[in-house]
């Protein structure tokens, strides 16, 4: 019995839900189907210990513009959040937390305090290019496609619109990384440290690796600020998916995709786990893209220089997360407890950034990993019991996998150095946990079903970006094989919560519509 | 190591002490790093020898890749055009394969040798892009090109040489068939195969017999006037028979930088191995548009006016510009005429071709304007090349 659809989407991780939505408002009948009992895939509030919720994954919304929110109604839909982005706290032993913020309450040490906001409007002026192109799908090179050229042209213009200098210098900076940058600006340790995490956060790069600068400007191309929803990000799915049903979207949880069904060189549907089919005129999927290649659709119904393309997606995992549950708090770094309520970051200075980094290019786990720390029940209390707590940790590096696998005691060995570097920089934290859980990237990969446990689908850098993410010749959403679309962060613009890569397949997909 | 330092990791076939031995006239070239003979004592009558009695040419450089494993046929089905499903075992198929653009990375031959286990011979190294074919699949490909050693036997006496060398019932062998044998202890396969679009055949022996094997078969040839053949010979013969030749009548398209000088099966004159009933294979969408848009370029058989071999020559329409070049040229004996392949651009011939040929004597260059014939087919094509049970003469 086969059922006949418009629109499949397979996964209901946000991108997913993005584009489903936007189909199913321009009238097409979409169903969307999710592996796991709950929708959201990585954007997910998880309940770890008993009582105890915090976002599973990502813990911040970077990048989801206000004009998604409104066109989809997410806060009719149950969303709530408090639009004023975050300001990032960096911790360091011994030492005054130096505070970096979008307005005047930036604490900075010495010529740092004036480098800051010159800094940080020079980065984000350079990344309202990167901003312009999230915004819009990759232009077709070698065609004569009037929208394509188009699309190239307004690059071009935005480029050139930065201004000749700005210009120079972003051609200068994009390959470049952010170690260089950040001497060239700063003289605190520290806060270079902290600068330099948020272009590493969730890559495989060291502040020396080139291309970290362009991982930088991709995080700040909407000003860098971060914003915690309230219940955490697994609140931005439900609320994603509300919308995306009440525009008349199927979303189906437990029905696993086992394969795509291609016929005659077409995608045509999909057989579920319990074996039954379902076809549509579009299979957009949400899973990565070289597993939805590789093993939804098959290598061999596709050409070998793309299959070998799909095959070498760089996709290695990095970051872990770490959960703790508390029952109480810790010590307010200089006794301020606006401070704890912020995005906390522990990264030493540059050097120590980079040799956390190393041991991972080596299958091994960073002794003394650089942490991203938040305390979400400070401003949403209803995550733990009452006068409990919640700690939500993001720490680099892990290794997708160490050599011999992720042993119980590795987990421990490496827990415990997340611990101790959470301790020395918040003291007396350690003594508050009453639960943890963590989670490495071979957990991500096993659990959200993603290639290498690669947040962003796929390495963030210039030989996956723009004209060639996820693969040269696969980038426009559609190319890789006839009624396919590819609408995860896998494809451009990359990742973080935004709804871009959703929005972008939807579009192409109506585009296509339109034409035929 | 040499006088520069350089170990340029030259390589000898298993026949080498025999063929260095023949090679009167000490020319040689290198095929695939190995080192092969150009001509043993003269090309011509090395030719001669395929067309009226029988030459043997080295060809154990031929890449050789044993492909194996419980999925070798739809893995084959999706690197090859052609449909490979319905080759028997104990049968050989010509093929080619193409990239994502559908244009051609090599011809070859596929040997069909036990149920399920291949053999696909080719004059380029091909690894890299088989392997990447093999990503998904659950098969094995492993090149095999140093641990067989390969011979051609061709020409009018070919079987009955083979006959005396000590092969029971080989003129029942059709073309393109395989068969394993036990000659004198040897274990070896034989083929009716070859590149010189005669009657002849392919052994295919382990290295270790590989002189034992070529002793045996001078000594049972010599009644039926086998000589051994150099590249030079194969050529001509080649030519004749109108196949194609990879690094000469196309270049791999893995190998091209530049665009638009790759070619399609189409563009080849292989347009009967691109099969758009079987399943997908690579770089069948480009394929399929090409075919329904049309190809850019166009294979032509020529037959050339005049005694001028048209060897390089520009190829013109009625127009002033050239619309395309001879890519091989030579007199054949056999048609007593001078013949060319060459390329053309697709529908820019108004009327009959001519070649413009540039040829040098004592010096001086000089040029003529030469009429050609397109013909379809090869320039020769004796019906012994297929007749079964093959002559015994």
């Amino acid at each position: 019995m086969t059922e006949r659809l418009d629109v499949i989407v397979i996964g209901a991780g946000h991108n997913g839900l993005v584009c489903a939505e936007r189909l199913a408002r321009a009238g097409r009948k979409v169903v969307v189907l999710e592996r796991r009992e709950q929708v959201g895939g990585m954007t997910e509030t998880i309940e770890f210990a008993p009582g105890y919720r915090a976002s599973a994954c990502a813990q911040f919304l970077y990048d989801l513009p206000m004009s998604t929110v409104d066109e989809l109604g997410l806060v009719s839909h149950g969303l709530t959040m408090d639009p004023r982005p975050l300001d990032t706290v960096a911790l360091a032993p011994d030492t005054e937390p130096r505070v970096f913020s979008s307005n005047r309450t930036s604490t900075l040490p010495g010529m740092d305090a004036s480098a800051w906001p010159a800094f940080r409007k020079h980065m984000l002026d350079l990344a309202g290019f990167i901003e312009h192109i999230k915004q819009r799908p990759p232009p077709k090179l070698h065609q004569r496609d009037r929208a394509d050229l188009l699309g190239l042209a307004g690059m071009g213009l935005a480029l050139r619109r930065l201004g000749t200098d700005d210009m120079r210098e972003f051609l200068r900076l994009i390959t470049s990384n952010v170690y260089d940058l950040l001497c060239e600006h700063f003289e605190d340790p520290v806060v270079r440290g902290a600068i330099g995490f948020d272009a590493v956060l969730g890559t495989h790069l060291g502040p020396r690796s080139p291309g970290s600068v362009l991982t930088l400007l991709h995080r700040w191309s909407r000003g860098g600020g971060p914003v915690q929803p309230i219940g955490g990000l697994g609140a931005v799915s439900s609320a994603l998916a509300a919308s995306a049903r009440a525009a008349g979207v199927h979303v189906r949880t437990e029905s696993g995709v086992r394969n795509i069904n291609v016929h005659a060189g077409r995608a045509i549907g999909v057989t579920l786990n319990d074996g039954s089919t379902l076809e549509a005129q579009d299979i957009v999927s949400n899973v990565d893209p070289r597993r939805t290649l590789l093993d939804l659709v098959g290598a061999r119904h596709i050409d070998i220089g793309l299959a070998r393309r799909f095959h070498r997606i760089r996709a290695k995992g990095t970051a872990a997360r770490m959960l703790l549950a508390l029952d109480g708090l810790p010590e307010a770094p200089s006794g301020n407890d606006r401070l704890l309520r912020q995005r906390l970051v522990v990264a030493g200075d540059l050097d120590e950034l980079e040799r956390a980094y190393n041991p991972v290019k080596y299958g091994e786990f960073s002794p003394k990993p650089a942490l991203e720390i938040s305390v979400p029940t400070l401003s949403d209390p209803a995550l733990a019991p009452a006068g409990h707590h919640v700690v939500s940790i993001t720490a680099q590096y892990a290794p997708l996998r160490p050599e011999g696998g992720w042993t119980t005691s590795r987990r421990d060995a490496f827990a415990d150095a997340i611990r101790n570097t959470l301790d020395a920089a918040l003291p007396g934290v350690a003594r508050h946990i009453v639960a943890e859980d963590l989670l490495v990237p071979d957990d991500l990969e096993s659990r959200y079903g993603i290639t290498g446990g690669h947040w962003h689908h796929g390495e963030l850098a210039l030989d996956q970006f723009l004209f060639t993410r996820p693969v040269a010749f696969g980038a426009q959403y559609r190319q890789a094989l006839a009624g396919l679309t590819l609408c995860s962060a896998g494809a451009h613009p990359g990742g973080h919560v935004s709804g871009h890569a959703g929005r972008h397949a939807a579009a192409a997909i109506l585009r296509r519509g339109t034409e035929s | 190591m040499s006088t520069l330092g350089i170990d340029l990791r030259i390589r000898h076939t298993p026949f080498h002490p025999r063929t260095r031995e023949a090679n009167l006239l000490n020319r040689w070239h290198s095929w695939q790093g190995f080192t092969v003979a150009d001509a043993y004592f003269d090309a011509d009558l090395e030719y001669f020898a395929v067309r009226n009695a029988t030459g043997v040419f080295d060809l154990s450089p031929m890449t050789k890749y044993r492909i194996s494993g419980p999925e070798a046929l739809a893995y084959l089905d999706r690197l090859l055009t052609r449909d490979v499903t319905k080759l028997k075992p104990g049968r050989v198929a010509y093929a080619v394969w193409c990239d994502d653009a559908g244009k051609v990375i090599d011809d070859g031959t596929l040997f069909h040798l036990d149920d399920g286990t291949y053999r696909l011979c080719s004059q380029e190294y091909h690894l890299e892009w088989l392997q990447a074919a093999a990503l998904g699949f659950d098969v094995l490909v492993q090149d095999e090109t140093d641990s067989i050693a390969a011979l051609a036997i061709q020409g009018p006496t070919s079987c009955a040489v083979l006959g005396a060398f000590g092969f029971a019932n080989l003129p029942s062998l059709k073309p393109f068939g395989l068969r394993d044998d036990q000659v004198e202890g040897w274990n070896v396969t034989v083929s009716r195969t070859g590149f010189t679009g005669d009657l002849g055949y392919e052994l295919w022996i382990d290295p270790e017999d590989a002189l034992a094997i070529w002793d045996r078969l001078f000594d049972a040839g010599r009644p039926y006037g086998i000589k051994p053949m150099g590249g030079d010979a194969l050529q001509m013969a080649r030519i004749e028979a109108g196949f194609i030749q990879a690094g000469c009548d196309f270049l791999p398209a893995d190998r091209l930088v530049r665009p638009g000088r790759a070619r399609s099966p189409f563009e080849l004159g292989l347009g009967w191995l691109v099969d758009f009933n079987k399943p997908h294979f690579s770089g069948r969408a480009a394929l399929a548009l090409e075919n329904d848009v049309g190809s850019r370029w166009e294979l032509v058989r020529l037959l050339v006016d005049g005694n001028k071999p048209a060897r390089d020559a520009y190829l013109y329409g009625s127009a002033r510009a050239p619309i395309g070049f001879v890519t091989s040229a030579m007199w054949s004996p056999v048609a007593k005429q001078n013949i060319a392949l060459g390329t053309i651009e697709r529908g820019k011939r108004r009327g009959s071709l001519k070649a413009e040929i540039f040829y040098q004597r004592e010096l001086h260059w000089s040029r003529v304007l030469a009429d050609c014939q397109t013909v379809e087919g090869p320039f020769f094509d004796p019906p012994r090349r297929r007749t079964t049970p093959a002559l015994l003469r």
